[in-house]
């Protein structure tokens, strides 16, 4: 009878195998990252830590307040109590709780607190408003908008505070240092040796290949590079970069020189994966973006968040090394979204991967093999 | 070309579109000769899948003829006639090296949307949402398939489309919730859901070696399909009878040793349940109605296995977790791996062990596909499976 039970069960057992074997290493794996996060901690950072969780409950507790009792929380700041501030009261409610909550369950607070610090200006911007408002009492306005202004600041000191401090994990030398700017960390797995891996990213004339926003790389001499990168509204930005550390089949890290209108770096570890399930890529990156702190809370507001950008992009490296390029569906190959059909015209879409590289395709060897053996 | 195009909750057309072409090198081109709706367009078309947008091609069941190939396709040239399965697999990710291609590692390129609602990403489908890659669906002339060398199948002249069309989907999804079941001598296996899903879920539970299958549905037709066509022992109407008891008594109080959830989302039930269950749904408090799968789980034995192969899509509420636990019941689920069972299942078609057609009741040309839509979602002459001829 069962050709087909034997061959699934012989899937998935050996899939349920490996699974286990990997389980101890996991664990080790994950204490020690525990470990890297709990020694990085200083008093300072306890500090401002402390105050940062103070916020998060004041927001929490005005947020509640907000929703629970609008009309006397109106009452209090001066506002006249009609159904439209209740309703914005909710709204406000809303978003101090999540703010509340972002900063207490995230490792890394400092975006909610920046949120809020958002928030304190809409705030300022709505009791503005109000103050125009003859219903409303101009003195208790007056004094709730002195309270705001008072919280924006400490809001404003807990937000900058933070971002300089970073997470604490430790960095690569050379690598990204806390403290300036977006950074961001994402992992992949490949299911490609180490040296393989390490090699294609290597040479960094092949990053753009997976890196929807580098339009080129040209390698310019001994660990010198010159990188062309996509910015808003059809501009592009270039600077020069150097190789500050490259361990083969470790590490390979970089700087945009110090004159550079971009100031970013990046580092990239590689490890064996357990169980010969090839290789894991830690990428961490960290730059200024054009417009600084404000532009990238409004990118990440409209979804376009920079570690979300990276885990594509990895995704993207994994296809290129697995499958030999790009992926590519019916609707990605349109920027912004678009119906899942067939475009008109090759020539208006975005082949990212393959039509600018149609002669790098090099199918892999496995893939015929386990056709075959199927 | 036509196809068949999402165009809001309740609403699909055949409308024209640009053909497709070769975007990867191991795509290939194919015309397509059948194609079928699926109790999951069903979901799609009521509008409980997120991330659809107006004029998705929809369509994850088809076959035909290989029109073009991409330079990196080995295996397969113009002319061959294929079978081709929903998942888009790649063939040599990890997952799909462990035979688990419903999990392909590179196959959605809208990961990132799925990451955010399910914790990490499956694989790609044919026209299902953006969340599952934005990929255009096989209700049309021609579709583009990707990793052609890894998805389609083969198939012999001798047999015809209605016999082999289902290997993309619901014959190896029926057979994968009764293999998962882990049958073994004397069970009696419990298929919430009489479609077409259903249906293969029972049929196989007996190529597997259960002892009774037991067929639970509210729909008379449905119902007499799975005795007379499927094989099923008993069938319940849970309009009629209540669903525990007339268990009780069929098992002789123990409950069936494993119960198939071939529902999914979208359930229905008692009137009170049913009630709750579709306001919380209603309010977004929970994006599925988890009313088959509830009472799977609280009729199945104790030490059972529960096996989930209707799908669900998001968040579902009173989760009977108590039972679960404490009765050392497993729950086992996935969409299935179909390239994984295509070639074992169609030697047992080759056999005449089963011959996957019997669910068919309505033939349809391409351009009536919004009828079709109707007819299976409304259950309107006795629909149960709707084939569109191209």
């Amino acid at each position: 009878m069962p050709i087909a039970a034997d061959s699934t069960r012989r899937y998935a057992s050996s899939y349920g195998e490996r699974r286990v074997a990997s389980y101890p290493s996991t664990q080790t794996w994950g204490r020690r990252w525990d470990d890297h996060h709990r020694e990085a901690g200083n008093g300072s950072e306890q500090g401002t830590e402390a105050r940062a969780r103070g916020l998060g409950w004041f927001s929490i507790g005005l947020g509640l307040a907000q929703i629970a009792a609008p009309r006397a929380v109106a009452r209090l700041i001066g506002v006249s109590e009609n159904d439209e501030t209740k309703n914005t009261m909710f709204a406000l409610g809303l978003r101090e709780i999540t703010s509340g909550i972002g900063i207490l369950s995230r490792p890394q607070a400092s975006g909610w607190v920046w949120s809020r610090v958002g928030g304190d200006l809409m705030d300022l911007a709505l009791l503005g408003k109000a103050m125009s408002s003859e219903d409303n009492d101009r003195g208790r306005l007056a004094a709730a908008t002195a309270a705001v202004l008072g919280v924006t600041v400490v809001d404003f000191i807990t937000g900058r505070d933070l971002s300089r401090e970073g997470d604490g994990t430790e960095r690569p030398r050379g690598g990204p240092r806390p403290g300036r700017g977006v950074h961001v960390t994402e992992a992949i797995t490949v299911n490609r040796p180490v040296p393989e891996v390490y090699d294609f990213w290597h040479n960094f004339e092949n990053l753009p290949r997976f890196m929807e926003h580098l339009e080129s790389v040209q390698v310019t001499g001994e660990g010198r590079s010159h990188w062309k990168a996509k910015a808003p509204a059809g501009a592009s930005v270039e600077w020069d970069a150097e190789t500050v550390e490259d361990r083969p089949n470790q590490l390979i890290s970089w700087r945009a020189l110090p004159d550079s209108t971009v100031p970013n770096s990046g580092s990239v570890r590689f490890r064996e994966a357990p169980g010969n399930r090839g290789t894991e890529i830690i990428v961490d990156l960290q730059y200024q973006p054009p417009g600084g702190k404000l532009a990238s809370l409004i990118a990440k507001l409209f979804g376009e968040e920079p570690g979300q950008q990276v885990k594509s992009d990895l995704r993207r490296f994994k296809q290129v090394m697995e499958v030999g390029e790009v992926v590519h569906s019916d609707s990605s190959i349109f920027r912004g979204t678009h119906a899942a059909q067939p475009p008109e015209d090759l020539n208006e879409v975005e082949l990212l991967g393959s039509a600018k590289h149609q002669t790098n395709f090099s199918p892999r060897q496995e893939s015929t093999a386990t056709t075959t053996s199927r | 070309m036509k196809a068949t195009c999402w165009m809001g909750k309740r609403r699909v057309q055949v409308e024209e579109v640009p053909d497709p072409k070769i975007l990867n090198a191991q795509d290939a081109i194919v015309k397509i000769t059948s194609t079928a709706i699926c109790g999951s367009d069903l979901h799609l078309f009521n509008g409980f899948i997120p991330t659809m947008e107006k004029g998705d091609i929809l369509g994850h069941e088809f076959m035909g003829e290989v029109v073009e190939v991409g330079r990196g396709v080995k295996n397969l040239k113009v002319g061959d006639r294929v079978v081709v399965p929903f998942p888009i697999s790649c063939g040599v990710c990890l997952a799909c090296q462990a035979g688990m291609f419903s999990l392909c590692e590179n196959s959605n390129p809208n990961a990132w949307i799925a990451e955010k609602i399910m914790g990490h990403s499956p694989a790609g489908v044919f026209g299902y949402s953006h969340m599952l890659g934005g990929f255009a669906g096989g209700q049309a002339e021609y579709a583009r398939v990707p990793f052609a060398d890894v998805g389609p199948l083969k198939v012999p002249d001798e047999l015809t489309d209605e016999q082999v069309l289902f290997l993309s989907d619901i014959f190896p999804t029926g057979y994968m919730g009764a293999e998962m079941c882990d049958i073994q001598r004397g069970d009696v296996v419990a298929v919430w859901g009489a479609g077409p899903v259903g249906q293969f879920a029972i049929a196989s539970a007996y190529l597997l070696g259960a002892e009774k299958v037991i067929a639970i549905d509210r729909f008379d037709y449905r119902l007499q399909m799975a005795r007379e066509r499927a094989g099923a022992w008993e069938t319940i109407d849970y309009e009629k009878l209540d669903v525990r008891d007339a268990l009780l008594e069929l098992t002789g109080g123990r409950g069936p040793d494993k119960c198939i959830d071939a529902v999914g989302m979208e359930a229905h039930g008692h009137p009170g349940i049913y009630a709750y269950d579709r306001a919380k749904q209603a309010l977004m408090l929970e994006s599925d109605r988890p009313i088959a799968l509830r009472e799977a789980i609280l009729n199945c034995r104790n030490g059972g296995i529960v096996s989930v192969i209707g799908v669900y899509g998001g968040f579902i509420d009173k989760f009977p977790m108590g039972s679960l636990m404490n009765r050392s019941l497993t729950i086992r689920s996935g969409q299935c791996h179909v390239q994984r069972y295509m070639k074992p299942l169609l030697q047992r078609v080759q056999n005449g062990e089963i011959d996957p057609s019997f669910v068919i009741t309505h033939r349809l040309p391409l351009n009536q596909a919004p009828r079709g839509y109707d007819m299976f979602l409304n259950k309107e002459d006795h629909c149960e499976k709707v084939v569109l001829q191209a």
